[in-house]
């Protein structure tokens, strides 16, 4: 298929065998296109990454610089500077934002697998046609907004005890991980074939012993994967967080920056935009090696096969 | 004699007993499904029915249970000015920024199809607005769009748009605000949308493209008659799920403006949250965010609809 389209662009860049180009203009058309694809590309993605640069491009700028509206604010018209980094490391409780923000992914990582590789194994397993349907009712639950729920699940929380503590959050966000966790999971789980063990069956392995020495290593990248998701998932979660969560020393990063780094009325643009850039890229980077399984989570979920 | 047996060794027949029916896959698969879905259906579904008690009550923060007030919360919700804007502003910014989702998605995850090389640095940068925490990402729009120190007001002055010193006060004034918001929506669902879309331009069929270029069929023919009629499923999965997300977001619009300037930018969820707790009026709050309800409900149904017919398909 790809020589029959390539088969013009050929032709024009060799002429028609007689010493000739077969069509002048043809011989531009395939760069004029790469051309015109690479700027549509180029301006999206100057939009789309715009943020990031204009943080890190802050984040190494002298306050007398940033401050000054006759300087091209994207140029480094004065020597950069540390001055942010270190303000932020000193003077702020970023670092124990950070510490909250990891504690709260692993737990919620913990608790999301403990409740999801069971319940997703089950589901492609057990249930035959009931599997399918009670998986597509749990993913449902993972479009149930934070915003429908925050204002009885504060009432919850603080029944429990758990008011103003990174537990709460440990305890809710689990809400959100295990219906995309399972989902997932029992899409890995459908994709090994039940034959590898059986066949264990049949060679004196109990079935728990079946599915440890035989599925469980198989289903390894989806559980990275879903580790993966829990975790930023929970990095990025700011509604549940900005709500249950009000000292700051308590806070995590993606609520702590935007909500404690502000003294007063004084935006400090410098650290605020080092402390935004250094946790975000971190998050960025690992979401972004499991989207395409996040991805055709949502496609496979509205059933396009 | 069978009973004496069994009574002499009773704990041996209850293991037994006990291994055949864990052996059983009609128990161990609820048995393992369980948890999960305990875990979820608890802290989800008593919730909901908690917010649905809540919005009947007048219950405050400073009395968490209240009295019963039936729908007196609801009357006096719609009456409010304040929660019609903000009914009016939630649909406005969903609608226009799925619109304009779904049109820049639609040009830029072609231009990602076709190309080969150094896609992954685009896709990651594409892809950065919605792999990043989107506090912290918005954050950044909230420097770009600073009072004072915007560097799109600064890009506008060296293009002689904007005469020098002035300043476009981006999230100062109410039309520059919902512009503002509704860019930053867009700007946060176009990575979703696009790798939604470039997975259905992925798969499709190659053979009926070809059968169609063959056949003589122009780009705007070929996009018209194959090409969307091919994408339509998948592209309304991207809808509805960007539907949902926008609809339901609150952070943006909470780092961005707090809802102002006036309630401009007031939507649906940041009201419940200013009212629910920044307020302490659980009841107000809770009656405030079921009213997000409705579009969820709607949009999972028609998800189901669309997953029973894609089954018979």
């Amino acid at each position: 298929m790809r020589t029959q389209t390539a088969a013009p662009d050929v032709r024009a860049r060799w002429g028609d065998g007689h010493g000739r180009p077969v069509h002048t203009g043809r011989r531009w058309r395939p760069l004029v296109r790469a051309a015109g694809r690479w700027s549509v590309l180029g301006a999206f993605a100057v939009f789309t990454a715009l943020p990031f640069a204009w943080m890190l491009i802050t984040a190494f700028k002298r306050n007398s610089d940033l401050y000054n509206p006759a300087h091209n604010p994207f140029w480094f018209n004065e020597p950069p500077t540390l001055e942010h980094l270190r303000y932020v490391f000193h003077n702020t409780m970023y670092a124990h934002w950070i510490a909250n923000t990891a504690m709260v992914g692993v737990a919620v990582v913990i608790l999301t697998l403990l409740l999801a590789l069971p319940a997703g194994y089950s589901l492609s397993r057990f249930l035959g046609a009931w599997g399918g349907r009670l998986g597509i009712s749990i993913f449902l639950v993972y479009l149930v907004p934070p915003t429908l729920l925050f204002i009885p699940l504060a009432r919850v929380v603080s029944e429990l005890g758990l008011q103003n503590t990174v537990w709460a959050l440990i305890v809710v966000y689990p809400t959100i991980t295990v219906p995309f966790a399972t989902w997932l999971l029992m899409g890995f789980f459908k994709s090994i074939p039940r034959e590898l063990e059986e066949q264990a069956l049949v060679d004196g392995y109990s079935r728990l012993g079946a599915f440890l020495r035989v599925t469980l290593p198989l289903a390894v990248p989806g559980i990275v994967a879903v580790m993966i998701f829990s975790f930023t998932i929970s990095a990025q979660e700011f509604v549940y967080a900005l709500t249950f969560v009000t000292s700051t020393a308590r806070k995590t990063v993606s609520v702590g920056v935007p909500a404690d780094m502000v003294r007063g009325d004084i935006f400090d643009w410098g650290p605020l935009m080092a402390s935004a850039f250094l946790a975000s890229v971190p998050v960025a980077v690992l979401y972004y090696f499991v989207l395409d399984k996040f991805v055709s989570g949502f496609t496979t979920a509205g059933a396009i096969r | 004699m069978k009973s004496t047996v069994a009574a002499t060794r009773p704990l041996a027949r209850v293991v037994a007993h006990g291994r055949r029916w864990v052996g059983r896959e009609a128990v161990v698969g609820p048995a393992l499904v369980l948890p999960a879905f305990l875990y979820v259906g608890l802290l989800v579904g008593f919730p909901f029915l908690y917010a649905i008690y809540l919005s009947l009550t007048d219950a405050t923060t400073g009395n968490p249970y209240g009295a019963f007030v039936g729908l007196q919360n609801y009357v006096e919700i719609v009456q409010d000015r304040v929660f019609r804007q903000a009914l009016r502003n939630t649909f406005v910014f969903t609608i226009t920024a799925q619109v304009a989702v779904i049109v820049l998605a639609n040009v830029l995850a072609r231009a990602l199809h076709a190309t080969q090389r150094g896609r992954g640095v685009v896709l990651f940068l594409v892809l950065l607005p919605w792999v990043a925490p989107v506090s912290l990402a918005t954050i950044g729009w909230l420097w770009i769009l600073h009072a004072r120190f915007s560097i799109v007001d600064w890009m506008l002055r060296q293009v002689g748009l904007l005469p020098p010193h002035a300043n476009m006060f981006w999230l100062g004034r109410p039309d520059l605000a919902m512009a503002s918001v509704i860019v930053v929506h867009v700007w946060r669902m176009l990575p979703f949308a696009t790798v939604v879309l470039l997975a259905g331009l992925s798969s499709l069929p190659r053979d009926l493209l070809d059968q169609a270029l063959v056949d003589g069929a122009g780009f705007w023919r070929r996009l018209a008659h194959v090409q969307l009629p091919l994408l339509l499923p998948i592209l309304v999965v991207a809808v509805l799920f960007g539907t949902i997300f926008t609809f339901t977001d609150m952070a943006v619009v909470y780092v961005l403006t707090r809802g102002g300037p006036f309630e401009s930018t007031q939507v649906l969820s940041s009201l419940a949250f200013f009212k629910g707790i920044v307020g302490g009026n659980l009841s107000v709050g809770a009656s405030i965010s079921l009213f997000l309800f409705p579009v969820l409900f709607v949009t999972a149904v028609l998800m189901l609809r669309l997953a029973r017919r894609a089954e018979v398909a």
